[in-house]
């Protein structure tokens, strides 16, 4: 652990100023994760800024019929929160899926987003780690890799994005809202987490100077056929291996509209939109679910201790786009798979 | 006052420390706070083998608040011969010696221990410290290396054992298996982590706020590392945050606290992290194969066991693993055998039933298999096996009511509606599987002492060195002391975990409520002799001519029991012109004994399974336990809940993982390192049978630290084969696992 500065920022324009003056600053809120890497020597921030006092903890309806989640919303009050566990379920599912309630009482909205990888070696600084050190190296190709992506990776990392909210974030089409020196932008949540190429010491595209003021969920919620679906090497209390997002909207038996998103195997919440439009028209029927998921599937690429999820997923696709069509979405406090 | 009265012994009793624990009252090692406390944070090595050819530590210096840090070249004088490190658990071998030279033994070894006025300030100037290092080639890998193990006999025993012909008998027999078993490395990670408060005093004299389960183990190792007299240590632990086995041997916080606070002539406070904890012992990475063979009847034939395990390149440690075959099951033909490999990693420690729980895992499952090869019901195999007698040392129990375990765990089960056929069991969408397996434990006696002080206005005190991991010392010794002395519960004081109290030895195998609780026994027997002889020498006394076993101790005096007489505790004591009685006595087990001691229990498991995706659930575990006399069923039964815990997490969770590129264990902390948690918990049946033994010890009682654990994993591993179909023989029986083809 580094000696660090610590300043209280007193409005976002104040946080976004901070953070341009000292290229080492790093935003704090819950702190759920960024203490823990602060410890372990892996982030050396030379500030502290302390955003827990911005104005960012509210809930909002927006102009078009979707909601506006202030970045500060701690996680166990928007998963709670009634419009949420109405019309987002899917989204209420995935938070109460991730970490335990004490974590979830502490960590924020924004973030939920900023989580850093679980790869062990990310962790360890007498390892080589190009995400953490970048240019030394991945250890986790040819070593410990059981936990690692199987989807979108790179000859320089194969790290996991650890969150489950940001699954159904991904799934549910939302946008994260950020200011910089710049003002105000809107980016689309496929576009926010980034796969690693030749640069994986970058997990999303946020500018340094930006800070994350709010998520906006569009109207659509799809509420009645949805399934979070997580899997883990225990019930509770662990990052995933394979975890599904799915939700559909489905007329006379066939899928007007799917969403597709999965955690746990890949540098991103991961989402194929050829394989949700192969999906529409389709009727909602187990043989449809199958090619979705190898299409999904198509250019996965195991490391060997992980070679089992790519069936893993496979199967957690099946089953979840499933427990989606049926109704019967995954249940996060009855750990029986339906 | 032969015979005991019982109002406490026997009746489930809540701990005693209980509010303390729960209301912060309580302090542990590292909470302790004296004035002028200087912090210590340690420094671990990046490498598993070679030299350390310089330590940079200017930086680190430079950080204002910095006192010093301490390195194999920079350090006061410490024992040199390996001797002076041991300790009474230690393994044969050359025991680690912290910050003693340049030499890299083990990834994750202690270099240097940075010290400053404030524990922030050492952790950021221990980030500064940079290392120099000639690495040399290091061999982590314990599955490619295996194969190089031998056999280490120690003192002429290896805890090998053969008798009759095992080869040729299973060569003759119909029914056959032979199959392979692997528990990976498991870590302790005990809540608490291993901390020392070393309060300095003067150059001669030392006390230590210690995590540790032997106050006098520890006093003893500091004596003799740091040439101190014994009388000037003094080891305190009175509240342990578990232990599990780690904290049975002195851990290196302790010797790195007290070489700073002798260097700096000041108190100094080491703690470790929850990455540190995973450089210390750990419980070995093993791969166990088994040959059996039965008659068609499931009478066994020949039973092969060959147990090759891990340790450091320093100390060989084992423990017994193979011969407990031998004390469940007849059989003639019997080849057993332990073989290591040494690694250039730490040495390995016990943890929790160290031996049992490995060797019954793969005993318990090869024998569920030889079941299945036999087509017979594995209860029914393992009762027309059942062995009367211990076939190593050829003597019978002093008690084994195992029959009784497998009778009413069965029952409470439901094991008779049992459908045998794997795969046959549903409910819903998921696989249902039952499984069971036998747990067996040593039941040791070690000798100990304890003190018993009774004061005039009827007050207790109960004192002995040992330490309370959690299972619950402090209330065993304070419910045995008000029985024995005839007080209620709330006029006993018990003291533990002060290595200056009187002798005990580490709390650990399950032997402490036998030894300790024994030496409680025999001090308040010493007590209420002397109160009878004080209270037969006031002038016409009542209980003139009574024995011992004609009175009694009631809270307001003693008592003779047939006739309606007593003397008060402050008549007696005044006869003696005394205002208290203070005992000691010890207590040593019976080396003559004709009889062996042993621990049983029946463990049923019931897994859920949804086999597509391959989660395993244990929805249901019964554990029927026979273990002597139970003093307390409250918190014996709590024993065996966390222990069966504990074998879920054995099963299912547990692995260290090691990069054997870096030679380095890399899943060290509780994110990566899984053990169970609410949701993989369900329900636990815990059943104590009848078991009397007046053979064993005073107290008729055996103990259950261990038992609960032993079996465990092996009873889901073989519910995971009727859910199934599939044996998965390596644990922790995982995701992946259950996906192999």
């Amino acid at each position: 652990m580094n000696n660090f500065e610590f300043s209280r920022a007193s409005d976002v324009a104040d946080a976004v100023r901070q953070m341009a003056a000292d290229p080492g600053a790093k935003f704090v809120a819950g702190g759920t994760n960024l203490i823990d890497l602060i410890k372990e020597g892996v982030a050396r921030p030379s500030r502290l800024i302390d955003i827990t006092r911005l104005p960012l903890g509210r809930l909002d309806e927006t102009g078009d019929g979707g909601l506006r989640i202030g970045a500060l919303v701690p996680n166990s009050d928007l998963a709670y929160h009634p419009q949420i566990e109405k019309r987002y379920p899917l989204l209420h599912s995935a938070i109460l899926a991730g970490a335990s309630p004490q974590l979830r009482n502490m960590a924020t909205t924004g973030g939920n987003l900023l989580q850093r990888t679980r790869c062990f070696y990310f962790y360890d600084t007498t390892t080589p780690c190009n995400k953490r050190e970048p240019g030394s190296g991945c250890s986790a190709i040819d070593g410990l890799n059981r936990m690692h992506a199987i989807l979108g990776t790179s000859e320089h990392c194969i790290a996991t994005h650890p969150s489950d909210m940001c699954v159904a974030l991904a799934a549910l089409d939302a946008r994260v809202l950020a200011t910089g020196r710049d003002g105000e932008r809107s980016i689309a949540f496929a576009d926010f987490h980034r796969l690693p190429g030749d640069t994986p010491q970058f997990d999303t595209n946020l500018k340094k100077d930006e800070i994350i003021t709010a998520i906006e969920l569009p109207p659509k919620g799809f509420a009645t056929n949805y399934s979070y679906l997580k899997i883990r090497d225990r019930l509770s209390y662990a990052f995933a291996l394979v975890a599904v997002a799915a939700a559909l909207e489905i007329e006379n038996g066939a899928i007007k509209e799917a969403r597709l998103a999965l955690g746990g195997v890949a540098h991103k919440p991961w989402r194929d939109r050829q394989a949700e439009s192969q999906l529409h028209g389709a009727p909602a029927i187990r043989e449809s679910f199958v090619r979705a998921a190898d299409n999904v599937l198509r250019d996965a690429r195991s490391f060997g201790h992980n070679d089992f999820k790519i069936e893993l997923a496979r199967r957690a696709i099946v089953r979840t786009l499933t427990q989606a069509a049926n109704g019967t979405p995954q249940s996060q406090g009855d750990k029986r798979i339906r | 006052m032969a015979n005991m009265s019982t109002s406490y012994l026997g009746k489930p009793t809540s701990r005693v420390d209980g509010r303390a624990k729960v209301t912060g009252a309580a302090k542990y090692a590292a909470e302790h706070n004296v004035s002028g406390l200087a912090y210590g944070f340690v420094v671990t090595s990046a490498i598993a083998k070679g030299r350390i050819l310089r330590i940079h530590t200017t930086d680190a210096l430079s950080v204002p608040g910095m006192l010093d840090v301490f390195t194999h070249d920079h350090r006061p004088k410490l024992a040199a011969s390996a001797e002076k490190y041991g300790d009474e658990v230690a393994p044969p071998g050359s025991p680690f010696r912290p910050l003693y030279d340049d030499r890299i033994r083990f990834s994750g070894q202690p270099v240097a221990l940075v010290v400053a006025e404030e524990l922030e300030t050492a952790r950021f100037a221990a980030s500064l410290i940079r290392v120099d290092y000639e690495q040399q080639q290091h061999v982590t890998d314990f599955e490619a290396h295996h194969g190089r193990a031998r056999v280490v006999s120690e003192n002429g025993e290896s805890q090998s054992h053969k008798r009759g012909n095992a080869a040729k008998a299973f060569s003759q027999a119909p029914v056959r298996i032979e199959v392979e078993y692997r528990i990976p490395v498991e870590h302790h990670n005990p809540m608490e982590m291993f901390g020392a408060t070393a309060v300095w005093e003067d150059d001669d004299r030392i006390t230590v706020y210690n995590k540790t389960q032997g106050p006098q183990n520890c006093r003893n190792y500091v004596a003799n590392v740091f040439g101190m007299a014994q009388d000037a240590v003094r080891i305190l632990s009175p509240y342990v945050g578990g232990g599990f086995g780690s904290g049975l041997r002195p851990q290196y916080e302790l010797p790195l606290a007290v070489l700073a606070a002798r260097a700096l002539r000041r108190s100094v406070q080491v703690a470790l992290t929850r990455q540190q904890m995973f450089t210390i012992g750990y419980r070995a990475a093993n791969i166990q194969s088994l040959a059996l063979a039965a008659e068609r009847d499931g009478k066994l034939a020949s039973f092969r066991h060959q147990w090759v395990g891990m340790t450091s390149q320093f100390e060989n440690f084992q423990r017994n693993y193979v011969t407990w075959s031998s004390l469940l099951y007849k059989c003639d033909n019997v080849e057993l055998v332990q073989k290591l490999v040494k690694l250039d990693q730490n040495t390995p420690c016990d943890m929790r039933a160290p031996g049992g729980a490995e060797g019954l895992f793969a005993i318990e499952c090869a024998t569920d298999e030889l079941a299945y090869a036999a087509g017979l019901d594995p209860l029914t195999l393992r009762l027309s096996n059942y062995s009367d007698k211990d076939q190593i040392e050829d003597k019978p129990y002093s008690s084994k009511e195992l029959r009784e375990c497998y009778r009413q765990g069965a029952e409470k089960f439901g094991w008779s509606k049992r459908n045998p056929q794997p795969r046959s069991m549903k409910d819903g969408n998921e696989l249902v599987g039952w499984g069971m397996a036998t747990g067996i434990w040593e039941a040791m006696q070690m000798k100990a002492s304890a003190k018993a002080v009774l004061t005039a206005n009827g007050s207790v005190e109960i004192s002995s060195a040992t330490a309370d991991i959690g299972p619950g010392t402090y209330t065993m010794m304070t419910q045995l002391a008000a029985d024995m002395l005839g007080v209620p519960i709330e006029h006993v004081t018990a003291k533990l975990g002060d290595s200056a109290l009187p002798d005990a030895p580490v709390e650990g195998g399950s032997f402490t409520t036998s030894s300790v609780g024994c030496a409680i026994q025999a001090a308040c027997r010493e007590v209420q002799k002397e109160l009878l002889r004080l209270a037969q020498r006031i002038p016409r006394s009542p209980l003139a001519g009574a024995k011992l076993e004609d009175v009694t101790l009631a809270e307001d005096g003693i008592r003779h029991k047939s006739k309606n007489v007593e003397v008060s505790l402050a008549d007696a004591m005044r006869a003696g012109n005394i205002d208290r009685i203070e005992k000691e006595a010890s207590a040593e087990p019976n080396e003559k004994s004709k009889y062996s001691h042993y621990t049983h229990s029946a463990v049923f498991a019931e897994i859920k399974v949804d086999e597509q995706i391959g989660v395993v659930r244990v929805t249901r575990i019964v554990n029927a336990v026979a273990a002597g006399r139970i003093l307390n069923p409250k918190l014996a039964a709590s024993q065996i809940l966390g222990a069966v815990v504990g074998g879920i997490g054995m099963a299912l969770h547990e692995e260290t993982l090691t990069d054997n590129r870096f030679g380095r264990f890399m899943t060290h902390n509780l994110a990566d390192y899984h053990v169970p948690v609410n949701a993989d918990v369900h329900a636990i049946d815990v059943i104590f049978v009848n078991e009397k033994d007046d053979e064993i010890n005073p107290l008729g009682v055996k103990g259950v630290g261990e038992i609960g654990i032993v079996g465990t994993a092996a009873a889901i591993a073989n519910a995971v084969y009727h859910a199934t179909g599939k044996r998965v023989r390596d644990l922790p029986i995982t995701i992946d696992k259950l996906l192999r083809p």
